[in-house]
C-alpha cells in the first residue's frame, strides 16, 4: 500500500546540514493499522509527512499502490491529497467555520455536487457521532469531540490512507481510548490503512498491527507490535519501552524479603499454562507473588510476574532451573539470605 | 459676514468622509491584497518567494518611513497625473491612499500570520486548491484580526485626513486649523474636536462590534 524506499529527508537550517528521515526502507500493507513510536525529534512527523507529500523527499521513492508518488504536483497531487486523510494533534479545525461548513470544505474542493455534500456530511457525523453538533463552532466542542470531527473531515473524501500525527497527545485517557476504538473501527469497517505516529506507547500497544520505531531520523526496528514489545531488538527500544512499563518491585520491598526473587515473564501459550502451581506441586515449594500483570497485545497475553520462592536451597536450585525452561524469561532479581 | 458653521461643518464633514473612505477602501483593496502577498510568499505552504516577500517589503516600509506631510507634498505630480488636479479633497485622497495601503499592508500581513498554520497545512492535506483555500479558509479565520486591522487604519486616516489642508484638501482638521486656531475662533475648534472624536468613536464601536460577532475562537 505504502512502501518507502530508501527515502531520505535533509535540511540545511541556519548552514547546518540535517537529516530529518535517513534510508527510511520498508512498506506498509494495505488495511494495516501501523505504527511509528520514537522520541521527540526523531524524525517521525517528517517521515509521515512525505506519504501525502506535505514534506518532499530529498532522494529515495514513495510508492502508495504501487505507484510513484515522489514526483507528483498540482492536479496529480491535489487528487492523492484527497484520497489520504490527516488528522492531527491539535485537530486543527477552521475555527470561524462550523463543524458542517469544515468538513463541506474539503467535499466542495473536491468538486462534490451541492446536493451529494449535504448527504455525504451527514453520513459522516452520523458515523462519528456527532450529528447534533453540525453548527456548533470548534471552540464549543471538547478535545475528543475536535478529533471526531478531524476525522470525519479527513475521510470526507473516500480516503482509503488515514495518515494520524500524534492523534492522541492533547487529548486525557478516556478520550484517548475513545479516539482509538474509533480509529480501529474505522479499520475494520472501511479497511483504511492508518498510519500513526506517536511518542505514547500505550497508543501503539493497543492498537496497531505492526510498528516501526525511529532514532535520530532512522528506522531502527520494524515488526509486529507484540514481538517489539515482548522482545525489542535494540538497546534504543528497550529504553524507550521502560519509561511505559513503570512495573518494577521497589528497592525496600526486595530487601525485605527473605527468599530468592525471580521475575517471570510469560509470552503466548506458556501465558496460559499453570506453570507456578505445577512447580509448587513437584518441587515442594512456596511462592508469594509480589507484583504481576498480564496484559493483551494484540489479542495476545503477555504476562510478568515477580514472585518471592520459598522452601529448601535445593529444591528451588531446580523449580528455578523448570521455571526458565518453560517460561520466556527468568530473571533472579535477588538470591535471598 | 456671518460665518454659518452648520454649513461649514457638513461641508467638511462630507470631505472628512469622502478622503477617509475612498482611501479606506483603496487600502482594503490594494493593502490588502499586499500583506497577502506578504504572507503567501513568506510561506512554505503556498507561494515562498523570498526575492518578491523583500521587494515588496522594503518598498512598504520606504512608503511608511516618510512622514505624512511629506508624502503630501511628493505626491503632488502623481495627485495631477490621476485626478488632474492637485488641490482639494480628491487631491488628497490620493498621498492618503499611498500612506493607508502601506500601513494595511504590513497589519494584513500580520492577521494573515497570525492564522494557525496548522489549520492551512490541514487544508493543503485534504487536496484543496491553494485559491480555495485562500477564499474559504484563510480568509475567513484572518477576518476579524483583519477588521480590527481596518478599524485601526480608518483612525489614522481620519488623523492623517487634518493635515490635508496643508495642501487646500479641507475636511473637519482644515477647518479646526483655519478657523478655530488661525482665527482664533475656539468654539469652532471645539466643536470641529468634538466632530472627530465621535468620529472615530463610532469606527471604533462598529469595527469591535463586527470582529467580535465574526470571530467564533471563543465560547
Amino acid at each position: 500500500m505504502i512502501e518507502f524506499k530508501h527515502v531520505s529527508v535533509s535540511f540545511t537550517q541556519r548552514k547546518q546540514f540535517f537529516e530529518a528521515v535517513n534510508d527510511a526502507n520498508f512498506k506498509i500493507e494495505k488495511g494495516e493499522i501501523f505504527g511509528i513510536a520514537g522520541s521527540s525529534g526523531a524524525g517521525k512527523s517528517t517521515l509521515l509527512r512525505t506519504i501525502n507529500l506535505l514534506q518532499t523527499v530529498s532522494s529515495g521513492e514513495i510508492l502508495v499502490d504501487g505507484e510513484n508518488i515522489t514526483n507528483y504536483r498540482r492536479n496529480q497531487l491535489r487528487i492523492l491529497r484527497r484520497n489520504i486523510g490527516m488528522i492531527f494533534q491539535h485537530f486543527n479545525l477552521a475555527r470561524n467555520l462550523t463543524v458542517y461548513q469544515n468538513i463541506t470544505f474539503v467535499l466542495k474542493a473536491a468538486g462534490k455536487s451541492k446536493s451529494e455534500t449535504e448527504t455525504r456530511v451527514n453520513e459522516l457525523l452520523n458515523l462519528v457521532n456527532l450529528s447534533d453538533k453540525a453548527n456548533s463552532y470548534p471552540a464549543n466542542l471538547s478535545g475528543g469531540e475536535k478529533q471526531r470531527v478531524a476525522i470525519a473531515r479527513a475521510l470526507a473524501n473516500d480516503a482509503k490512507i488515514l495518515l494520524c500525527d500524534e492523534p492522541t497527545s492533547a487529548l486525557d485517557l478516556e478520550t484517548t481510548s475513545s479516539i482509538l476504538s474509533l480509529l480501529k473501527d474505522l479499520n475494520k469497517k472501511f479497511g483504511i490503512t492508518i498510519v500513526i505516529i506517536t511518542h505514547e506507547l500505550d497508543v501503539i500497544k493497543s492498537i496497531c498491527n505492526r510498528c516501526a520505531v525511529m532514532n535520530k531520523g532512522s528506522v531502527i526496528e520494524i515488526g509486529d507490535v507484540y514481538d517489539i514489545f515482548t522482545k525489542p531488538r535494540e538497546d534504543f527500544t528497550r529504553q524507550l519501552l521502560s519509561h511505559t512499563n513503570h512495573f518494577s518491585l521497589p528497592e525496600e520491598i526486595i530487601s525485605k524479603m527473605q527468599g530468592p526473587i525471580i521475575r517471570l515473564t510469560f509470552k503466548g501459550d506458556n501465558a496460559n499454562n499453570p506453570i507456578l502451581s505445577y512447580a509448587a506441586n513437584t518441587f515442594q515449594i512456596g511462592f508469594n507473588i509480589l507484583l504481576g500483570k498480564i496484559e493483551y497485545i494484540n489479542g495476545l497475553p503477555l504476562g510478568i510476574l515477580y514472585v518471592e520462592l520459598i522452601g529448601e536451597a535445593d529444591t528451588i536450585k531446580l523449580a528455578i532451573e523448570y521455571l526458565a525452561a518453560n517460561t520466556a524469561d527468568l530473571e533472579v532479581i535477588n538470591h535471598g539470605v | 459676514m456671518a460665518f454659518d458653521l452648520k454649513a461649514a461643518l457638513l461641508l467638511t464633514f462630507g470631505q472628512t468622509m469622502q478622503m477617509v473612505i475612498s482611501s479606506l477602501l483603496a487600502a482594503i483593496i490594494i493593502g490588502g491584497s499586499i500583506g497577502l502577498l506578504l504572507f503567501l510568499t513568506s510561506n512554505t505552504l503556498f507561494l515562498k518567494n523570498r526575492a518578491i516577500n523583500q521587494i515588496v517589503g522594503v518598498i512598504i516600509n520606504i512608503t511608511r518611513s516618510i512622514p505624512f506631510l511629506i508624502l503630501l507634498v511628493l505626491m503632488i505630480p502623481v495627485s495631477k497625473a490621476i485626478v488632474h488636479t492637485s488641490i482639494g479633497p480628491n487631491a488628497v485622497v490620493i498621498p492618503l491612499a499611498v500612506a493607508a495601503i502601506a500601513f494595511f499592508g504590513r497589519l494584513s500581513e500580520a492577521s494573515f500570520s497570525d492564522v494557525d498554520n496548522g489549520v492551512l497545512e490541514a487544508a493543503i492535506a485534504s487536496g484543496a486548491s491553494k485559491l480555495s483555500i485562500v477564499l474559504k479558509i484563510l480568509l475567513p479565520e484572518a477576518l476579524p484580526s483583519l477588521i480590527k486591522n481596518i478599524t485601526v487604519t480608518a483612525v489614522s486616516l481620519i488623523g492623517f485626513s487634518a493635515m490635508a489642508g496643508t495642501v487646500g484638501g479641507g475636511g473637519i482638521g482644515d477647518l479646526a486649523i483655519r478657523y478655530g486656531y488661525q482665527r482664533y475662533e475656539p468654539e469652532v475648534m471645539f466643536i470641529c474636536v468634538i466632530v472627530l472624536v465621535l468620529l472615530v468613536q463610532i469606527f471604533q464601536i462598529i469595527g469591535d462590534s463586527s470582529a467580535k460577532k465574526l470571530d467564533k475562537t471563543s465560547k
